[in-house]
């Protein structure tokens, strides 16, 4: 009996909020199921195909999240976007090149690391320059974080902006002297056969290596997050620095720990991004870096939760365009998606109340 | 040549300034005066039998190997001619239309220099560009300054020759006169030769791509016009962003539709090597389904990248490899080689029959002249030339500015690099 009046009193309060919704709200639901209609239909005509493509766009978004999640960690504690970023994640596919290659500033350190070595090589390879990236563009960030926003962080926002943006194209210039213009390819470390045998379902040990490294990071990063008293640190900073110093919390080194867990994410994504793909090209920042920045705004800035979601639906918008519309209108479509989430949801999808600052509106 | 005062403008000292101003001024426009007279005599004295031409080529970034042998064979043109022509002395100088940033031509860059030539009246000839996009910049202002052109690797066929683009090519002469020439088969017959190619290996049906560059998407347009031609179904076609990450979603749909061929007409700079790959990955290898690329992927750097997947790819060129030069073609290819620590590559052939033909014109044109020729007589004698006999062969330049010629060559990637497989001639169709 209660559950029934339960249902009555919920389909009562959801008859109301239809009632009292704008029509903006209504017509946002009217174009989402008609989106979700077209879907499910492109689904059932071909269900292989479709699952494919979902999981082409899964993975291409895993990558962009984790580079989204470096944007919306920095933008959720000292409200700067850091324009650098996406550079960091490129400086991160150039060291794991570099350690592939076993030669650092013409000294060879050991034998280069190719398509034709042996698995353990291979994985050994593969977890070192994760690693050695990773380590390299934290302390990056961190440095980056002490040279050019520490200094500004008491002065207006823009004149951090534009510090940013200057890092940015210093990033940009390094990477250039160091691995000069041209693409450059990546050994081919993981097979690209198909995982699960010769069916039509496109899933390669290429695509699995990706959701086998973003989902650990993700796991570990919340649970650093919500769990640990540095976590909890940071969380105190995101809502307010001067209360959080008050109670003995040291803001400058919450702050650089922010920085260098953003760098460690730019990093593991550079290196899953040369892996996965099979090349990197000095500018790629620039462009991944939109996308994810992009992306970060699209689930609301500051949001951790929302920069994965942001991710993830870039990457299966992206897929579902190419197959569904054209490649010719993949770029249009992502960023009018974005436009019609700012209308009717001004900051993101989730908010911009970030889980870092506790969570909620 | 007219000798006005090259330093316009007034003296360099603002006029409200207080009392002084009035002798700063006279100091000013002496100064002015100075500088324009010694400008005058050595712009009108004994220094005018100097013309020079200028080149202009992406100098930096991926295309870097190739254009620096285009460079060195003008040089070696000229040298050849001791550096005159007709009793003129010729002066070089090399433009360079990329930047370290781009990594490619950039379109400011080339408006930039085509600027600095229209503006420097020695200048009497223009060798380039080397990318299509570029042309579509420079030639407009070099039509404005009547500077003949003679480009060694364009083969877009918009800047000569009408395309599905109704104001082409008119809109890139604005004087209603044509300054502009080529010494490359263009892309009609590039995209003829495509489509021959698809018959000969018994291709049904192609899905096609391009790179939405000037260059690129006229091409496509050129390849599947052809297609319909000669009855080869048309069952897709696709502009790729050239900066993505990957075209596995692309290729995933491609791949669903099943063609026989994929033709990608863009420059490898946009991503053909990721194309490539993904295609491959999909479950598309190249001899199941074809890949036929333009000559504007036809870089060595793309076998490097592509790796394993480039195998078995077929490039058109809308030119001859050095091995089916003509026998003055082979006998270059042989000097340069011992002249220069790099080896030949596919283009550098073309600058220096454009330089030669550049030079021939300017010796035509002083002959006339009697001493120093200007742009315009230069542009005529380039315009006729005709029954050239150098190192691609004997051909004209038709009206247009094109070549008579209308071989090209097709190369399949074996074993890791291009070998020539087989010559299309383009003009039977």
């Amino acid at each position: 009996m209660t559950t029934g009046e339960a249902t009555k009193t919920r389909s009562a309060a959801l008859l109301d909020s239809v009632r009292a919704s704008s029509w903006q709200s209504r017509l946002a639901v009217a174009l989402v199921a008609v989106l979700l209609t077209l879907l499910a239909v492109e689904a059932v005509q071909a269900p292989g195909q479709f699952l494919s493509q979902l999981l082409i766009g899964l993975t291409n978004g895993a990558i962009l999240a984790l580079v989204a999640l470096g944007y919306t960690l920095v933008y959720g504690i000292i409200e700067l976007i850091n324009f650098a970023h996406g550079d960091n994640f490129m400086i991160g596919s150039f060291v794991g090149l570099t350690v592939l290659s076993g030669t650092f500033a013409g000294l060879g350190l050991f034998g280069a690391i190719t398509d034709d070595s042996g698995t353990l090589l291979k994985v050994a390879g593969v977890f070192i320059a994760l690693f050695v990236a990773m380590a390299v563009c934290g302390l990056m960030n961190v440095g980056i974080e002490r040279v050019a926003y520490k200094p500004l962080r008491n002065s207006p926002r823009l004149a951090v902006l534009i510090t940013a943006i200057g890092m940015s194209f210093i990033l940009q210039n390094v990477g250039l002297i160091w691995k000069g213009p041209a693409q450059i390819p990546f050994p081919q470390l993981i097979s690209d056969n198909k995982v699960f045998g010769p069916g039509s379902i496109l899933f390669r040990w290429n695509d699995l290596f990706v959701v086998g490294v973003t989902v650990p990071l993700l796991v570990a990063l919340s649970y650093f997050i919500q769990r640990t008293r540095q976590g909890k640190a940071m969380r105190a900073v995101a809502q307010d620095k001067e209360a959080a110093s008050m109670m003995g919390i040291n803001v400058n080194r919450t702050i650089s720990i922010t920085f260098l867990l953003g760098g460690i994410l730019a990093g593991a994504s550079g290196v899953m991004y040369g892996l996965f793909n099979g090349i990197t090209v000095f500018n790629v920042g620039f462009t991944q870096g939109l996308y994810a920045f992009t992306a970060a705004i699209l689930g609301g800035i500051g949001n951790l939760t929302g920069a994965v979601v942001g991710g993830l639906l870039i990457g299966i918008i992206g897929a579902m365009a190419d197959q569904c519309i054209g490649t010719r209108w993949t770029a249009i479509v992502i960023f009018a998606v974005l436009i019609l989430v700012l209308v009717f949801r001004p900051r993101g999808l989730l908010g911009d109340r970030s889980a870092v600052q506790g969570g909620g509106e | 040549m007219d000798c006005v005062i090259r330093f316009g403008g007034g003296p360099a000292v603002d006029s409200d300034k207080g009392g002084r101003v009035g002798r700063m001024r006279s100091l000013g426009v002496l100064a002015v005066l100075g500088i324009s007279s010694a400008l005058l005599v050595a712009g009108c004295g004994g220094e005018a039998e100097t013309v020079k031409i200028v080149s202009d080529l992406p100098l930096q970034g991926a295309n870097r190997a190739q254009t620096t042998t285009m460079v060195n064979s003008i040089e070696m043109a000229i040298e050849e001619r001791n550096g005159k022509a007709g009793g003129v002395n010729i002066a070089y100088e090399s433009y360079d239309d990329a930047t370290a940033q781009t990594g490619q031509w950039d379109p400011i860059k080339c408006a930039e220099n085509a600027q600095s030539a229209a503006q420097d009246e020695e200048v009497v000839g223009w060798i380039g560009p080397f990318n299509a996009g570029c042309a579509a910049v420079e030639i407009p202002i070099l039509n404005e300054a009547g500077l003949g052109m003679i480009s060694p690797a364009n083969t877009y066929i918009g800047l000569t020759k009408p395309s599905p683009d109704k104001t082409e090519p008119e809109k890139y002469y604005p004087t209603g006169e044509r300054n502009y020439t080529r010494v490359i088969v263009a892309d009609d017959e590039q995209g003829q030769a495509g489509a021959l190619l698809m018959q000969d290996e018994g291709v049904k049906s192609v899905y096609i791509l391009d790179d939405r560059n000037t260059y690129g998407q006229g091409l496509a347009d050129q390849v599947e016009k052809s297609a319909k031609e000669l009855g080869i179904e048309v069952i897709g076609r696709q502009g790729i962003d050239g900066s993505a990450s990957n075209y596995r979603s692309l290729m995933n749909r491609i791949a669903q539709a099943n063609p026989d061929a994929i033709y990608f007409g863009g420059i490898f700079v946009d991503n053909a090597d990721q194309l490539l790959k993904d295609k491959v990955s999909a479950g598309m290898s190249n001899d199941d389904v074809l890949f036929i690329g333009p000559d504007g992927i036809f870089v060595d750097t793309l076998l490097s990248q592509a790796g394993d997947a480039a195998e078995g790819a077929y490039v058109t060129f809308g030119g001859l490899p050095e091995s089916e030069l003509t026998p003055e073609g082979k006998q270059f290819v042989k000097k340069y080689e011992q002249q220069h620590d790099d080896e030949v590559q596919p283009y550098t052939a073309y600058s220096y029959e454009a330089a030669n033909v550049m030079l021939d014109a300017i010796e035509r044109a002083a002959k006339e002249a009697g001493g120093a020729p200007d742009r315009e007589a230069v542009l005529q004698q380039i315009f006729a030339t005709e029954d050239y006999e150098g190192v691609l062969g004997t051909w004209s330049f038709d009206e247009d500015g094109d070549t008579t010629l209308t071989e090209l060559s097709v190369q399949q990637v074996q074993d890791g690099a291009f070998e020539y497989q087989r010559t299309i001639d383009a003009g039977e169709m």
